[in-house]
């Protein structure tokens, strides 16, 4: 792990990753979009809407996807002090964010048609809005700091508080009677879900992710270049 | 443990000789359920109704009030790096100071919460519920708070970042506390609620002051 906090190994690796991953991100989106769009029959109770669980989906598992990765860097950060784990957090942070309001805007867009509301206050529902909360707080605190360092730590501890929600939001369907109906793809044995529809969930999850590692990577090593300009400015400043 | 109770009275002495902070909180709490009458409608069973949720809300933003300087004239005359160099370890003296904070605002509260109740037609049997919740779950919230008010020292706009950050995390203890009194409201027994309420705050006993302190140590690099 220590071999990658220094930066220009980094970054040289990033350069090797960033062509795959975009490439990636491109084949997969529009293989999966066609798929979820044309391939894929309509549900018989749900209709045309059930495309709609394609983005939905996905971007729900992203949501916590990202919130983990940033909650592990945030404590990698904290005990080893690790320079590029601070800068991940902060990296990722509106990327989940982003995953997160789209999942709870295209929750509302299923749940009008479907539950005949576009908000109800369930528990599963609550606790995702509570995440899109926390990612807002943790960057505005990232942010709130003269220096960046501070303003990273303090959001490391944030997020490992914040960490207490990740179970919260999993087994919310499990511990509580909601009207959001419990997980039907991650069962164990067989998936409760036709493969005609679990394959273009699976490659809207792939593209999500590959898409999630390709924007990191181009924020890392945008972050990366702006401590170095600001150092080169400020070591100039006190010449 | 001497020392545990020399920091509280401090923060006790500092707080009632400064005056302001026990009184304004409870203003607040007091106007904040009193504007519900005149924005809802006096409608006595609508206001009944609502009760429980608007004075725990009230009492969770009159929590907030004073948590931003919790530490910070502690940071900014620098006593708060001698209170670390003590000998008492820094997550006592986050205890101390949530203590002080809960004993300044959370106690009037609970004791202006039983006249609000009346205020807002709340029938009489919920009052020793509502009493027995602001008891077991504001203590979690001057807790929880510490967090957040190390955190944010010597940011920009610290006090409005505080809510930002805390209120997410007040959440549950606003929904046990208002699902408890509701509970006894409807001849349900307020039981599960009060235990999943001392629950939190068993929890938050030992993690926040752990979190705060590590913030504060960050705050002091």
């Amino acid at each position: 792990m220590h071999r990658f906090a220094n930066p220009t190994r980094f970054l040289r690796i990033a350069a090797a990753i960033l062509p795959w991953s975009a490439a990636a991100t491109v084949v997969l989106l529009a293989a999966g979009l066609y798929l979820s769009l044309f391939g894929s029959p309509p549900d018989y109770q749900q209709g045309e809407t059930v495309r709609i669980m394609y983005i939905h989906v996905p971007a729900a598992w992203m949501a916590l996807f990202v919130y983990t990765n940033m909650a592990v860097a945030a404590a990698v950060g904290l005990v080893w002090k690790h320079p590029l784990a601070d800068l991940f957090a902060k990296a990722a942070a509106p990327i989940g964010a982003g995953f997160t309001a789209l999942c709870l805007v295209t929750g509302s867009l299923w749940g009008a048609p479907m539950w005949g509301t576009w908000w109800v206050w369930d528990a599963r529902l609550t606790s995702v809005l509570i995440l899109f909360f926390l990612y807002l707080g943790y960057m505005t605190l990232v942010n709130a700091f003269d220096d960046p360092n501070r303003g990273t730590s303090a959001g490391n501890i944030l997020l490992l508080v914040g960490a207490v929600n990740v179970p919260v939001i999993k087994f919310s369907v499990d511990w509580w009677n909601t009207l959001h109906q419990p997980a039907s793809v991650s069962r164990m044995g067989t998936p409760a879900i036709d493969s005609s529809m679990l394959v273009p969930l699976l490659v809207m999850a792939v593209a999500f992710t590959s898409y999630f590692v390709t924007v990191v990577l181009l924020r890392l090593r945008a972050e990366i270049l702006a401590r170095k300009i600001q150092t080169i400015r400020l070591a100039s400043a006190h010449d | 443990m001497r020392r545990f109770f020399d920091v509280v009275g401090r923060d006790l002495r500092l707080a009632l000789r400064q005056g302001g902070d026990a009184t304004v909180a409870v203003m607040f709490f007091v106007v904040t359920v009193v504007l519900f009458p005149f924005g809802i409608g006096p409608e006595p069973n609508i206001l009944a109704r609502i009760a429980p949720g608007v004075i725990w809300v009230a009492a969770l933003l009159a929590c907030l009030l004073s948590l931003e300087r919790l530490f910070l004239t502690d940071y900014e005359d620098g006593s708060l790096e001698l209170l670390a160099l003590s000998s008492l370890p820094l997550e006592a003296v986050v205890l101390a100071k949530a203590l002080a904070h809960w004993l300044v605002t959370g106690l009037p509260l609970i004791a202006a919460a039983p006249l609000l109740a009346v205020l807002l037609n709340m029938p009489a049997g919920g009052f020793g519920v509502l009493v027995l919740t602001l008891l077991v779950g504001t203590p979690s919230l001057s807790l929880i708070g510490a967090i957040g008010a190390a955190l944010t020292l010597g940011a920009r706009r610290g006090g409005v970042l505080i809510s930002l950050l805390i209120l997410p995390l007040y959440i549950p203890v606003l929904i046990f506390g208002a699902g408890a009194i509701d509970a006894a409201l409807t001849g349900l027994t307020p039981r599960p609620h009060l235990l999943i309420l001392g629950g939190l705050l068993a929890a938050t006993l030992p993690l926040a002051p752990w979190a705060s302190a590590a913030a504060l140590r960050q705050a002091m690099e």
